[in-house]
């Protein structure tokens, strides 16, 4: 029982990192239509620019390193956005996708030329300060709690946004049709530019979480959980919020139940097989709402 | 000349199967003679077999246009099951019968897992689909470096069936101008007008009557299928293989040369996979710049085609322009001369 219920929190531990990329994901696919590959590479950049400010000296308080990978991930995302993105808003979306994985494979490979292929300690002493919590036999992680909670709350927060804000309102109605939303008067361009700004808010929040969690990033680091959070939005539904959120913690259980009581070695091919499953049985996801085709 | 025949002789496609000739006329009498370096002349097999995942991979990329990102896992799947086979006949068979055998088998294999991929590929389009190929990618990645038969995450040693450049040299040559012979033929036949009906307009084609469920499927094990027999000739120039090798980024790499050589263009493919595969062996000390390239090309390639902005660039700046308006200078200096 101990073993299950230990299983169960370190799935739930994956999970919440899975959710945080997926809300990412889900926000971008959901407004902008397009797939964006480099969401995980963005990950990657914003840990990477935790570990760099934490070493410029040994004082630096961790709000500070948090605030610059924030800053730092919001401005890539934008950017990104506005070189590679914006001037395709009409291409086909093969042209889109084709260009989204040449940006991430970019950003892996500055990484890997700026910071080098080997492995590097994420450190932050403010996760230090947070003490594990043992019930009986069962071990939960400090920061699997906080990383829970965060999720939850911006989940919440996000939800509201698209609901009461204008802004929000003008992302329902890019999302929905970009040409009348023009006509209504709506920005397309500036929507969208708000809606990667966003995601690649929740890419710096999720680097935080990720590096607290896994303590070692690398220049690929981003890319196989991108990929997994991306089918966790899937799973979940794209475009559904709370989707993502139940989709990331399924996909984390999944994960870590198959690796204690199937194989670690099919884990990742289990985890595959249902992103298979799920997109060929129900390509709208859990909680998605069917959009028929029009002709 | 007859105006027919000069059509026929020298038509585009005509010209793309020349320049394979006589590119692998070239370096077979270079390598037979011994004047090829031994760079050049270990690089033969793999820029061949480049060759071949290209313009297959072409097929889907360029004429259903649909991306698959799991090229590389087909390759795999023909390559593990192709060298098997190669290496069970190993005592009994010469490579002339032997290879032929194990490059259909590892064919058939590797179309059997296309079709199987092909199948959600009914049902799914764009960028679910391209998820979808990546999925079954790592899916087969997995499962062959799980599975005993292939030597698990150690590899395979195909030590025993190992054969060098100069023995592999006319398979290769072979199955490159097979592909390139198929593919041109396809494009230009009722089948490939189907399917770049069904890229085009996918409902506007099923109401003409085309089936797309037959269509589509016959693309994934077509590619599959080229795609595995250039794996079994790739495992028979290396001593190991690991499954880890065809990931992701090796499907990519194929990407990158079918996008560079331009989508649905079979001799854009064959002059990008040999670029692009010779480019980084000559020029060793940049290796480190080879996929940061690789990711700049994909990128820039994208926005010039696609992008109204920067089509108009491109068009003003293009080598045919650059051509034409060449030629209209020396034939008006021509015109004047004659006047």
């Amino acid at each position: 029982m101990t073993a299950f219920i230990q299983t169960l929190v370190s799935g739930l531990s994956l999970g919440s990192i899975y959710a945080l990329i997926a809300l990412g994901y889900t926000m971008v696919y959901g407004i902008a239509k397009m797939l964006n590959f480099a969401h995980g590479d963005v990950i990657m950049v914003g840990a990477y620019s935790v570990i760099t400010t934490v070493s410029l000296s040994a004082n630096v308080p961790s709000v500070v390193a948090i605030l610059v990978s924030v800053v730092v991930c919001v401005v890539l995302g934008v950017t990104i956005e506005f070189l590679a993105y914006r001037p395709l808003r009409k291409a086909p979306s093969l042209a889109v996708l084709i260009t989204a994985i040449g940006v991430s494979y970019l950003l892996q490979n500055i990484a890997l030329l700026w910071f080098g292929s080997e492995q590097k300690a994420f450190h932050l002493a403010l996760f230090d300060r947070i003490k594990p919590i043992v019930i009986g036999e069962v071990y939960i992680n400090g920061i699997t709690l906080i990383t829970l909670v965060t999720t939850v709350v911006i989940m919440i927060a996000l939800t509201l946004f698209i609901n009461l804000t204008k802004m929000g309102k003008a992302m329902r109605a890019v999302s929905e049709d970009k040409e009348a939303a023009e006509l209504m008067g709506i920005s397309v361009n500036k929507t969208i530019t708000v809606t990667f700004a966003t995601g690649s808010f929740l890419a710096a929040i999720a680097a935080v979480f990720y590096g607290g969690a896994y303590t070692m990033i690398k220049p690929t680091t981003g890319s196989m959980p991108g990929i997994k959070a991306f089918t966790a939005a899937v799973f979940g539904g794209i475009g559904s919020i709370p989707g993502a959120m139940l989709g990331g913690i399924m996909l984390g259980l999944i994960e870590q139940f198959s690796k204690a009581y199937i194989s670690t070695l099919w884990a990742d091919a289990i985890v595959f097989v249902v992103l298979v499953l799920v997109l060929v049985v129900r390509p709208t996801g859990l909680l998605g709402k069917k959009i028929s085709e029009k002709v | 000349m007859n105006n027919s025949l000069k059509k026929k002789f020298m038509s585009r496609d005509a010209v793309t199967l020349y320049l394979v000739v006589v590119l692998f006329v070239a370096v077979a009498v270079m390598m037979y003679t011994g004047n090829l370096s031994r760079q050049i002349t270990n690089m033969t097999v793999s820029v061949g077999c480049y060759i071949v995942l290209a313009v297959s991979l072409n097929l889907v990329v360029g004429l259903l246009g649909e991306l698959s990102l799991g090229h590389a896992g087909f390759m795999s799947v023909g390559l593990f099951s192709g060298c098997l086979v190669s290496i069970a006949l190993n005592d009994v068979l010469p490579l002339v019968i032997r290879l032929p055998i194990s490059m259909v088998v590892g064919g058939a294999a590797a179309a059997v897992v296309g079709f199987l991929v092909g199948l959600p590929a009914l049902r799914l389009r764009g960028d679910y689909l391209a998820i979808v190929t990546l999925g079954c990618g790592e899916i087969i990645k997995n499962v062959i470096t799980n599975l005993k038969i292939t030597g698990g995450a150690l590899g395979l040693n195909t030590r025993s069936i190992y054969s060098r450049p100069i023995q592999l040299l006319p398979y290769v040559g072979v199955l490159v101008l097979i592909t390139v012979v198929v593919m041109m033929n396809l494009k230009q036949s009722r089948h490939g007008r189907a399917i770049t009906a069904i890229r085009d307009n996918r409902i506007a084609a099923e109401a003409t009557g085309i089936n797309v469920t037959y269509y589509k499927l016959m693309v994934f094990v077509l590619a599959a299928f080229f795609a595995g027999m250039a794996g079994v000739v790739y495992g028979h120039a290396l001593a190991n293989v690991k499954a880890v090798t065809f990931d992701y980024n090796m499907s990519i790499e194929i990407l990158v040369i079918v996008v560079l050589g331009g989508m649905g263009s079979v001799r854009g493919s064959v002059i990008a996979a040999i670029l692009l595969q010779a480019l980084p062996e000559l020029l060793r000390e940049f290796s480190d710049y080879r996929m940061l390239l690789y990711s700049i090309l994909l990128i820039v390639i994208m926005l010039l085609n696609s992008s109204p902005k920067f089509a108009e660039l491109k068009g003003r700046w293009s080598i045919k322009n650059v051509i034409a308006h060449f030629k209209k200078n020396k034939s008006g200096v021509a015109a004047g001369k004659e006047a």
